[in-house]
């Protein structure tokens, strides 16, 4: 009953949903250059263009009481996760309204609503906190999960194996998935890492380890709804790697000279969002017209939450020093 | 003299230790193919090639420790920590390893490490990218601490770090990368612990280092407008510490006002204040007040962020109750 259905058997409703999620996800990321430079918003800013099968893939395949937690790349994830954009986008305008009342910014977006549980910004930083819900959630016998995203870089930290280790320990009710977008910062993942193929890292933890196209939002979420089961059914952790690309630089001041001029070509061929699009034609699923206004609806609900975040208002000077503590 | 920035100054000073010393190499994330992630190993790579320009893994923990296993076997290791926020992950290393390894093996061994790294908030990076961690890192005996301002005592102390035979953390800022100043052409060290006296004056010490030394000089020339003459003095470091050339300033001036970017709580400036308040008391004709960043995790919010770090109003604000005595 828990279960989401096999990725064959989604309905033209549930795909439509999909694609509605990943266009949101663009619209919304495209929006903020601009408005970065027009300085709406500060500090740094990680665009998840290029990922968005990934985190619409797994959200998808969960549910709203299943919990999901990654790193600063994140506004693509709470989006997928179900919170509205006039949040998130009041976050990056450090306004009050903001998801995190405009004290975290972009890399520290939170909602316990829909349980997105935070984006981090030491890598590596968070993966022992989803092993410590999913010991939570066993704790207290309840049949959630979590599903901790996080990048390849995150891989070559010790915190990675620690958290892989415990998981497996305590048979935790986690799904691992690894975006690999193939470099962290200017480092590619040969540079960094002895073992290319990251799926491979579980191994030694006797945890699954699940290579996924990152770009295919169908096969993500396929490969996190199985996931989900096991965790579900008490059968412990699973490590997904999901090969994905960022289209932009590693954060909005990154020019990103290391990647070359026909790689970015080749992946942006691989675009999820119109190559879902096009498949969900040529399936006969839908017509090209409910994805056009699907298009055009999520530009305009970008450009509300633009609206909204511009005339929130600013934390007032007493909030420096609320929520320190719980108690004052 | 040439008018470069500090982030060529400590280019310079890393290029030259590298020419002089075959054992000197520098690892961290980002360091060669990329040049850094502020761009201060630029051109390193080219010149000195993969074997003494390494990118690491993200692996604070594990570089810094392999850095300190490198040193304790004759190598003169420069670990990049890409921020000081990332250095927390090291932690453990530096105060399990790094500096208690040559007390704990009772001098038989030394650790020749400089470990590097920017600090410092004021660009809405928020709680998890502004950390200043001087005071922790002052904190632990064996381990040097340096902290220059300008461009010249950034390469004239990151050359003496190098050369050091303790290990050292050299605490770059962030903000001041871009900043120019005067750079004596050539090979020229600056000792550690030797505080520098950046504007003279009277009536009261301004006591700092880093990005505050900047902070501090404005409020100082708005000061001499209300008739109130501070001198500047730069620690350019805790540890040595420049414990004389403070009780000097205080025992001129009657009176001192600690400013730094750590958290007020812990942070250097009680330490400071302690120790003039043990060693001048007579001197002093007020209590040593401290200007420091808000006790609370850096909020993202631009309003709220200025608010939280120390500026040339609280200084001057400062200056003028401590004057009140
Ligand atoms: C512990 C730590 N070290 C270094 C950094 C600086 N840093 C920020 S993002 C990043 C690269 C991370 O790459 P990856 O995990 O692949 O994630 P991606 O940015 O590709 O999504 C680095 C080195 C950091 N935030 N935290
Ligand atoms: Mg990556």
């Amino acid at each position: 009953m828990k279960e989401r259905k096999e990725a064959s058997q989604l309905q033209s409703t549930e795909l439509l949903a999909m694609y509605r999620d990943m266009v949101r996800i663009r619209e919304f990321e495209e929006a903020c250059p601009a408005l970065y430079s027009q300085r709406k918003m500060g500090g740094f800013l990680h665009l998840y263009s290029g990922q968005e099968a990934v985190g619409v893939g797994v959200a998808r395949a969960i549910h709203q009481e299943d919990y999901m937690i990654g790193a600063y790349r994140e506004h693509g994830l709470i989006l997928a996760k179900g919170t509205p954009p006039g949040p998130v986008m009041a976050e990056l305008f450090g306004k009050a309204t903001g998801v995190s009342r405009g004290k975290g910014g972009s890399m520290h977006m939170f909602d316990p609503e829909v349980r997105f549980m935070g984006g981090y910004g030491i890598v590596g930083g968070h993966l022992p906190l989803a092993v410590g819900m999913g010991f939570a959630i066993q704790y207290q016998e309840k049949d959630e999960v979590v599903v901790c995203l996080f990048g390849d870089g995150a891989t070559n930290q010790g915190v990675f194996h620690e958290a892989m280790n415990m998981a497996a320990l305590y048979r935790v009710p986690v799904v691992f998935v690894c975006e690999n977008n193939m470099y962290g910062i200017g480092t590619a993942v040969g540079r960094a890492s002895a073992v290319e193929q990251l799926y491979k890292k579980s191994c030694a933890y006797e945890t699954p380890g699940v290579k996924v196209d990152g770009m295919d939002v169908l096969k993500v979420y396929e490969a996190v709804r199985q996931a989900a089961t096991r965790a579900r059914a008490g059968e412990g952790p699973t490590y997904i790697e999901a090969l994905t690309y960022r289209f932009r630089g590693h954060s909005i001041s990154d020019p990103g000279t290391y990647r070359s001029e026909q790689e970015k070509k080749l992946w942006k061929e691989r675009d999820p969002i119109p190559n879902f699009g096009r498949w969900l034609v040529s399936e006969g699923k839908v017509k090209d017209t409910d994805l056009k206004t699907i298009d055009a609806e999520e530009k305009e609900l970008i450009a509300e939450a633009i609206r909204f975040a511009e005339e929130s208002p600013d934390p007032g000077p007493e909030d420096l020093w609320t929520d320190v503590y719980v108690a004052s | 003299m040439p008018l470069i920035t500090c982030r060529d100054a400590i280019n310079q000073a890393l290029q030259e230790e590298m020419e002089r010393d075959p054992n000197v190499f520098i690892l961290g994330e980002d360091v060669a193919l990329y040049e850094g992630s502020f761009k201060v190993t630029k051109g390193l790579l080219a010149k000195f090639g993969e074997k003494r320009v390494i990118d690491t893994p993200i692996a604070e923990a594990g570089f810094t420790g392999l850095g300190c296993g490198a040193a304790m076997v004759g190598l003169r290791p420069i670990v990049e920590l890409m921020t000081v926020n990332f250095g927390i992950v090291a932690l453990d290393q530096i105060m399990n390893n790094v500096a208690v390894i040559r007390y704990m093996f009772g001098g038989r061994v030394k650790v020749p490490l400089t470990i590097r790294s920017p600090g410092g908030a004021g660009n809405q990076l928020g709680a998890q990218h502004s950390h200043s961690i001087e005071a922790m890192l002052m904190h632990c005996p064996g381990l040097r601490v340096v902290v220059p301002s300008v461009p010249a005592d950034a390469k004239g102390l990151l050359k003496s770090a190098i050369r050091s035979d303790d290990p050292v953390f050299f605490v770059e800022h962030e903000g001041l990368y871009g900043v120019k100043g005067e750079v004596p052409e050539g090979d020229y060290t600056i000792p550690l612990g030797v505080a520098d006296v950046k504007r003279p004056g009277k009536d009261v010490t301004l006591i700092c280092l880093s990005k505050m030394v900047y902070v501090c000089l404005e409020a100082a020339e708005k000061l001499a407008e209300e008739g109130i003459n501070a001198e500047v003095l730069d620690l350019r470091g805790l540890n040595p510490l420049d414990l004389p050339a403070i009780l000097d300033s205080v025992t001129k001036t009657g009176r001192a006002v600690t400013v730094e970017e750590c958290w007020l709580t812990g942070g250097w400036g009680g330490e400071i204040a302690a120790l003039i308040m043990e060693h001048a008391f007579a001197a002093l004709a007020a209590p040593v007040l401290r200007v420091a960043s808000a006790d609370v995790p850096m909020p993202y919010n631009k309003a709220l962020e200025d608010a939280a770090i120390p500026d040339v109003a609280r200084v001057m604000a400062r200056v003028r109750e401590v004057m009140r005595y």
